[in-house]
């Protein structure tokens, strides 16, 4: 007791100024929780048979969860057929359990990369169906959060070992692959990812022979990829510069040629350090999937603004935005606390 | 190995570094070309197909479209090329804006995330852990639905300022009407900062200590007072008023002007309230410290020792996420303010002529990161000289 009053003297009440916004501020809150409370909890609305009989209830002071009731299904899974929703959220389970299982650090080895493998097969035949039993799902189906899940996913997965490349080609001693590789990576990082994504929707029919067509979903994927690959190789390069120039030359010194040198001295070195940036970028790919709406494919916000115009239904935004919006911060929130512990138990383990 | 093998006197040719770095290099940009040559002469067929002629003539064809903000004036008469320009200053305005606004609001957030008081400080961290996990898109529409949706109709406008209207049409804000007085007075506030500057200069050049800083902020205050004071204090202000269904008079910004705006300078306000509490932070305590035991006050030392060591670690990344919020900026075309990103849309949808409006987008936007990546690499450069 007198350990919490010595503390909240220093620490809220230390002097004339900090009391005043202490109590402020205190106000304020307490205005803004109750009114938060009020609307979700107090005035809330959880069970009717519309939009019209929610705001009769709540009398236009409350949220109206009914609506998630309604339509907080659709939002997560989509256009998805809906007697077969059952394998999305499989998807999303698989997904959930590779991310747990990547946090664990002693699975940090090939078992990781198999498991990985394994796992995204096995979601993609989910997903697309058309073998054993499972009634085929085409891509434009696919929507909601396994989509986000998939472009973040699979998009950082495969940017992963063009960004290696990339960031290797800026650090070789050949001129014109480390032109290429800086031309790349500068050209990419300097427009922002819609463009990217445009381009790739609108461009990449044109790139192929006449007479292919390219499946939306995967054209969207190749931008993602091509953008992401760029900020990963400097995350990696970032890694390889760290590198203290002694390995480079103990690695010579035992004769090893470039590749071996890469692969068995400097890259595994340079990719653990590499890993909390690494982590960020993850978030910040998986934030912006939401692009993806821009260029007609079917995310968490096509899914929400769609379930907002049902005329039964009409302008709930804030109960579907902000649904979506507890999912996103839920999951960038925990990544990115996890990117700072590791970032923290991995330089202590340097030192 | 090679050189083990009895018919070869020397090493392979392969295994000579300065042949093999060659002949990779040959390989790649052989690729590279023949990667490129392939989607463009596909490109060019599949074109020639759809009877797409290539090529920027579109640019000086008429544009008839309508543009609903323009900062000169435009007409649906009017080419793309000039369609193209109101896209790129709606954009340069936005990204302006939200620039001055988000350093500001960022850095008070920065500082308040080392408040001694607990509240505030927890406050402050709560505020970025939120915007900066929540997808900016998002934040975007949430903004737009705000404004559109939620907000009354101009007869029941929201007044969170006295003559400040919030309504389903946008805001509505007074202005000062213009004067040639202000003209004069911005001038003799530039006139205070010199003389400011050459009293510091000529203080060092014979070794006096005189307080210039605090001559040069009185300076600053008092030399425009004076010429409004003695330029008759014009004071008018433009007021909105409302009239029939909208309001008229003052500057209103568009309800998609504004999502787009307060998303953009919310969202990068997070970011830059990091890069500020880290720069503060990572000066350590002992050069404060040294600094008082030489006898410096505590406004030297901070001008002197603190400020420019954090601002060091400050400039590189605010300007990094300065490019960002001007590439964020594009995110528009899902509200629909008419910046680069959404004219070249209508753009292409109408001309078809997709290669190229994407290529001139993007070589815009390229053209704007690389002179700010020029900014940075000088000021780098300026620093890394002064400090060593």
């Amino acid at each position: 007791m007198a350990g919490s009053l010595r503390w909240a003297r220093a620490n809220l009440f230390s002097g004339v100024v900090s009391s005043i916004v202490t109590l402020t501020l205190v106000y304020l809150i307490a205005r803004a929780l109750w009114g938060v409370i009020s609307w979700g909890l107090v005035h809330a609305v959880w069970h009717a048979a519309d939009g019209r009989a929610c705001n009769a209830a709540s009398g236009g002071e409350g949220a109206c969860w009914a609506f998630l009731g309604v339509w907080g299904r659709f939002i997560v899974m989509g256009r998805y057929p809906y007697a077969e929703q059952w394998r999305p959220l499989l998807v999303i389970l698989v997904f959930a359990a590779l991310l747990l299982a990547s946090c664990d650090r002693r699975l940090w080895s090939w078992r990781i990369a198999a498991l990985w493998g394994a796992g995204l097969a096995a979601n993609f035949v989910l997903m697309l169906g058309g073998v054993a039993g499972l009634a085929y799902v085409p891509t434009e189906l696919w929507s909601g959060l396994p989509l986000t899940l998939i472009l973040a996913i699979v998009g950082l997965a495969a940017a992963f070992p063009l960004a290696v490349m990339l960031a290797l080609g800026r650090r070789s001693s050949l001129p014109a692959v480390r032109a290429l590789s800086v031309a790349y990576i500068e050209v990419i990082r300097g427009v922002p990812l819609i463009t990217v994504l445009f381009m790739a929707s609108v461009m990449l029919p044109l790139f192929l022979p006449e007479g292919t067509t390219i499946d939306k979903l995967l054209r969207a994927q190749v931008g993602f990829i091509l953008f992401y690959a760029a900020y990963l190789a400097e995350v990696v390069r970032g890694g390889l510069q760290a590198i203290p120039a002694g390995q480079y030359e103990a690695a010579d010194a035992l004769g090893l040629g470039y590749w071996r040198k890469m692969r068995l001295v400097i890259l595994p070195q340079a990719l653990k350090i590499a890993i909390p940036p690494l982590v960020n970028i993850f978030i910040a790919g998986f934030k912006d999937t939401t692009l993806v709406t821009v260029i007609g494919l079917f995310d968490l916000i096509s899914t929400a603004s769609n379930a907002i115009t049902d005329p039964q239904w009409r302008g709930f935004y804030v109960e579907a935005y902000g649904f979506i919006a507890v999912l996103y911060f839920v999951f960038c929130f925990f990544m990115s606390r996890y990117s700072q512990a590791l970032e923290r138990s991995l330089a202590r383990g340097r030192t | 190995m090679a050189s083990a093998d009895p018919l070869l006197p020397r090493a392979a040719l392969w295994r000579d570094p300065r042949w093999s770095g060659i002949a990779i290099q040959a390989a790649v940009v052989a690729a590279v070309l023949a990667l490129g040559a392939y989607l463009v002469h596909n490109t060019l067929v599949n074109m020639a197909r759809a009877g797409i002629a290539t090529g920027f003539s579109y640019l000086g064809r008429q544009a008839s479209f309508a543009i609903g903000e323009a900062l000169v004036a435009y007409t649906p008469a009017d080419t793309y090329a000039r369609a193209l320009l109101v896209g790129v200053l709606n954009t340069l305005l936005v990204a302006a804006l939200g620039i001055v606004l988000s350093t500001v609001l960022g850095t008070a957030i920065g500082i308040a995330r080392l408040s001694a008081n607990w509240l505030v400080k927890t406050l402050a961290l709560a505020y970025v852990e939120t915007l900066r996990n929540v997808p900016l898109l998002l934040q975007l529409i949430v903004w737009w639905d705000l404004l559109r949706v939620s907000a009354p109709p101009p007869r029941q406008a929201w007044q969170p300022l006295p003559d400040v209207y919030v309504s389903v049409r946008g805001i509505a804000l007074p202005v000062p009407v213009w004067s040639p007085v202000y003209l004069a007075m911005g001038a003799a506030f530039a006139a205070a900062l010199a003389a400011g500057a050459a009293l510091a200069w000529w203080a060092r050049r014979r070794a006096r200590t005189l307080p210039s800083g605090t001559i040069a902020a009185a300076l600053a205050v008092a030399l425009p007072f004076a010429v409004f004071l003695v330029g008759g204090a014009p004071l008018a202000w433009d007021r909105p008023e409302l009239r029939a269904f909208n309001f008229a008079g003052g500057v209103s910004l568009s309800p998609e002007f504004a999502a787009l705006l307060f998303g953009l300078t919310a969202y990068t306000a997070a970011f830059i309230a990091e890069i500020v509490r880290s720069g503060i932070v990572g000066v350590s305590h002992g050069q404060g410290e040294a600094a008082l035991a030489l006898g410096l006050k505590r406004g030297q030392v901070l001008r002197l020792v603190i400020l420019p060591q954090a601002l060091r670690i400050i400039v590189p990344p605010m300007l990094s996420e300065y490019l960002a919020l001007t590439k964020n900026s594009s995110l528009a075309i899902a509200i629909g303010y008419p910046e680069l990103m959404s004219i070249t849309n209508t753009t292409l949808n109408q001309t078809g002529q997709a290669v190229e409006a994407i290529a001139v987008m993007m070589a815009i936007y390229l053209a704007i990161s690389l002179a700010t990546s020029l900014a940075m690499n000088w000021y780098n450069r300026h620093i890394a000289l002064a400090g060593r």
